[in-house]
């Protein structure tokens, strides 16, 4: 573990990894592939690295997660994995009929040096007779570069890569790349773009397909997904927004042989198919989404409906009822890099102190991007990159938080200091409604800012001697 | 689309006079969704349990997130266990080696832990970039004075139940390494996983009987006391797929017997203590064993009366990691009046299966390391009302419109035993009954 604390303060460091604030790479792939239409994931490796995936998955989700896996054996590390690959993507076709393949690698299958592209290209040639072959997607996603993120930004752009088409005529859409966000975040997007009668091509898309409604028969491949043919149009969209500003930064750390700069979706369109980029913080609170909507109607010269002003009106009227009972609060914050510093943007508008922000992604860039989009000085705020819970627990205990903002691995520190945790991001483990968490736009901030408020005013109220009837 | 690959035909069989054996220990089959994980998850769920080791797991990040505190095993004191710890191999470590990173891991956790034995996993890649785990373990162990043990996993080296063997042979390097004095009739426990605090149900009816326990294997497990396993009289063995190797070197090393029992449901808890009495031929213990059984089913049978007329007629499906597990569950529903029409384990053996074939009524479907094509195809066959799994089976019988009953690592409430089998009912009714249900039929 490299663990950069950006600040003054001197607290051991440690060799190893205590409790992780990461998961690995496939993981992250995963969730994107499930976010392409008819797509079924399937994992290069060992059979383990699906199943856990999947559980971690369903997990969270609370929905039916099917990866499958290329099983290696003994044989296959020794002599590759052309056969396996070949009876993995066969036995998939056959049971899921999927349009998709969406095939991310493993730390094993990478050490070995199975050569994917090359493998993919052999079934295609063998099976060139089938005009019902699915689409191939391939993201490279050895564990022991980066972390989920990193993942999921190669799946996306993998995506892109594969399937975006140039075209002469820009079109009037635009493409979203939202990141690593909620089923719910994303349905709110769609809403919103839809109102305002923007078209858009939104990638990875699992509104749908990871927060499924109740069936009544089993769905093999769960309904929703962005279509190949929207993915297709990325090449011709007149503009392309990516949240976050960190994105697959971490995932040079460590790296020895391969050090070549990796592009993003949005990175890769701009410079092969002339689509401009712009890039944006998180959009979590008033300033963010501020911003995003500045954007979005820059690029698309379309008005966001009143709908969203009456929103933004109710969340500031809001944050004035509230901003007594959390100004001056101490939070610590962790999860995902630009989770954190989405929230980390929030927190400032509210006047919470974000005493520590902590990831376990590895990019070193939290502390400038900090700086650089939400103007913030980090003097009295603790910036972690690469480092794992037990290091954030350790710097709790003198930190003296109020509140403790992310997923819910964070919990057994927030229980051992008797205070609140505000769950956000991914995992959700211990509670149902992981997938319906809104973080984005103004009515993620209205729902973070009332949980936040009443987490704070709940604590008070039961500390009180008398336990009070008002505010 | 096919629901059952051609290549799996002989692992899904039915019940009845028509049934062929059930075709099972094979590899899963690639592109298969199976439900199994892998060697080292294997190893992993076993070592566990041990709660004053230090469980580090030597590899990229991913093996040791994924099993942070995935099982809910209780520990009456220490709970270094709960803890996960990696050397988070990155691509330098994997080009040049991890051995340094693992040394100097061990070195501070051990520093910063004082574990009583430390155990090191190897994943996939470590088996591939060939780091002398072993040597860094020796060196490791003279230097600290604690036994740390290397625990040889990688992934792909077999299948979940190899891992279990693996995890056999790291706990017997601790066996016979300490001697203390064992009263006459002790026995260990293996296979309990304290689960919901289910071992401590059974350290209970043991006191009761007059059984000294004297080392739980690795539910609320100790270093010190499996140190000191070979000392008992007897191993009792539940979760055989997993413990049946170290009871059976334990045999043959130090002539400790082993019997094979199952914690759950009424017929098979009370035969195990009945069981263990008559190993030790002790009337008084049988005595005993006769007065916890009859006091325990004074209370439980009247208790258990209003779910077994409520839930008489409903169909159960049945998918759990072990297949002895599964013998018991479905007598175990037969006594609330659930018929089993389904049941499947991920890694059942040849003699488990041929059991059930018998156990179960004509035409039950029988199937070894199933996947969720068919699983979902089986219950929609057979009209289940109820699933019993783990979680990667929880959401195929919620999306589908049937109740579900944990029974895995996760579970919060205690099933073995006899208060364990009327929770096992009241969560049963729980899931059957609820009105959420008329929404979706």
């Amino acid at each position: 573990m490299q663990s950069t604390t950006e600040n003054k303060k001197t607290t051991p460091t440690y060799t190893s990894s205590r409790n992780a604030c990461k998961l690995c790479a496939p993981l992250g792939a995963s969730v994107v592939f499930k976010g392409i239409e008819g797509c079924v994931p399937i994992i290069h490796g060992s059979q383990g690295c699906a199943t856990y995936i999947r559980r971690y998955m369903i997990s969270h989700y609370k929905e039916p997660v099917d990866i499958a896996s290329s099983n290696f054996s003994e044989t296959t590390t020794i002599y590759g994995g052309n056969r396996n690959f070949v009876e993995g993507i066969n036995n998939v076709i056959k049971q899921y009929n999927p349009k998709v393949i969406g095939i991310a690698t493993t730390c094993l299958a990478e050490t070995i040096g199975e050569d994917v592209p090359g493998l993919i290209a052999e079934y295609k040639q063998a099976n060139a007779d089938n005009a019902e072959l699915p689409v191939f997607i391939h993201a490279s996603t050895p564990s022991y570069q980066g972390t989920h993120m990193d993942g999921f930004h190669e799946a996306v752009c993998s995506a892109v890569v594969a399937l975006a088409t140039k075209s002469e005529h820009t079109g009037t859409h635009l493409n979203l790349f939202p990141g690593f966000v909620s089923p719910a975040d994303l349905r709110n997007l769609k809403e919103m773009l839809g109102d305002a009668g923007i078209e858009y091509v939104l990638l990875p898309d699992y509104s749908a397909s990871l927060d499924n409604p109740f069936w009544k028969d089993y769905h093999l491949v769960p309904e929703g997904g962005t279509p190949v043919d929207r993915i297709r149009l990325t090449g011709s969209a007149r503009g392309s927004i990516e949240f976050g500003t960190v994105l697959n930064k971490g995932a040079l750390a460590g790296r020895i042989r391969n050090t070549n700069v990796l592009t993003t979706a949005g990175e890769w369109l701009e410079s092969h198919c002339d689509v401009p980029n712009s890039r944006l913080l998180m959009p979590i609170g008033i300033d963010g989404t501020d911003r995003f909507v500045e954007t979005l109607e820059k690029i698309t010269g379309k008005k966001l409906t009143e709908k969203y002003s009456l929103q933004r009106g109710r969340l500031v009227d809001s944050y004035i009822d509230g901003h007594k009972y959390v100004f001056g609060k101490r939070a610590i914050v962790f999860g995902d890099e630009d989770m954190v510093l989405g929230i980390t943007s929030f927190l400032r508008e509210i006047g919470i102190i974000p005493v520590l922000i902590a990831s376990g992604g590895e990019s070193g860039f939290m502390k400038k991007e900090l700086k650089e989009h939400v103007g913030d000085t980090g003097a009295d705020t603790i910036v972690m990159n690469g480092t794992d819970f037990e290091t954030v627990r350790e710097l709790a205990e003198t930190l003296k938080p109020d509140i403790i903002i992310g997923n819910s691995k964070g919990y057994y520190i927030a229980r051992e200091l008797g205070i609140p945790l505000i769950r956000a991001g991914f995992p959700i483990h211990d509670r149902v409604g992981g997938p319906r968490i809104e973080h984005l736009f103004y009515t993620g901030a209205q729902q973070l800012f009332d949980r936040i408020v009443n987490a704070l005013l709940e604590y008070k109220q039961e500390h009180s001697p008398i336990g009070y009837k008002y505010m | 689309m096919s629901i059952i690959l051609e290549e799996r035909k002989n692992q899904v069989g039915r019940a009845g006079s028509s049934g062929e054996a059930i075709a099972c220990g094979k590899a899963s089959l690639a592109g298969s969704v199976s439900q199994r994980a892998c060697v080292f998850c294997g190893s992993r769920v076993v070592l566990y349990p041990i709660a004053d080791a230090l469980h580090l797991i030597h590899g990229p990040i991913g093996c040791a997130a994924y099993t942070w505190d995935i099982r809910g095993s209780l520990s009456s004191g220490p709970e270094l266990h709960r803890l996960s710890f990696s050397t988070d191999l990155r691509e330098k470590d994997v080009i040049f080696g991890g051995a340094v990173k693992l040394s100097a891991s061990l070195d501070e956790l051990i520093e910063l832990h004082h574990p009583k034995a430390a155990f090191v996993y190897s994943t996939c890649i470590v088996g591939v970039i060939g780091d002398d785990v072993e040597a860094v373990c020796k060196e490791m162990a003279a230097k600290k004075g604690i036994p740390v043990i290397p625990v040889q996993a990688p992934g792909f080296q077999g299948s979940k139940k190899d891992g279990y063997r693996i995890a056999c042979e790291s706990l017997f390097q601790l066996v016979g390494t300490q001697n203390r004095p064992t009263p006459k009739f002790s026995i260990n426990i293996l296979g309990d996983f304290n689960l919901a605090g289910e071992l401590w149900i059974l350290l209970e009816y043991y006191k009761r009987m007059g059984i000294y326990v004297n080392a739980t294997i690795t539910g609320d497990g100790r270093v010190d006391d499996i140190c000191n396993a070979h000392n008992a009289s007897l191993n009792v063995v539940q979760c055989s797929g997993s413990m049946m190797h170290l009871a059976k070197m334990m045999k043959e090393k130090y002539n400790v017997p082993f019997m094979r029992v199952s914690y759950f449901g009424i017929e098979d808890m009370s035969d195990a203590l009945y069981e263990v009495a008559n190993f030790f031929k002790s009337e008084e213990l049988l005595n005993n064993a006769r007065q916890i059984v009859k006091e325990e089913l004074a209370r439980l049978l009247p208790a258990l009366a209003p779910y077994k007329e409520a839930l008489t007629g409903k169909k159960a499906a049945i998918y759990v990691g072990g297949a002895f597990k599964a013998i018991s569950l479905i007598k175990a529903l037969r006594l609330i009046g659930i018929k089993t029409v389904i049941v499947g384990s991920q890694t059942g053996d040849k003699e488990d299966y041929q059991l059930i074939q018998q156990l179960c009524d004509e035409d039950t479907i029988i199937v070894d390391d199933s996947n969720p094509v068919e699983l979902s195809a089986f219950v929609k066959e057979k009209k289940a009302d109820l699933f019993i799994g783990g979680v990667k089976e929880r959401p195929i019988a919620y999306k589908i419109g049937l109740g579900f009953c944990d029974h895995n690592h996760e579970r919060k409430e205690a099933l073995a035993g006899y208060e364990g089998m009327l929770n096992f009912a009241k969560e049963v009714y729980g899931t059957i009954m609820s009105p959420v249900w008329k929404f979706v039929r």
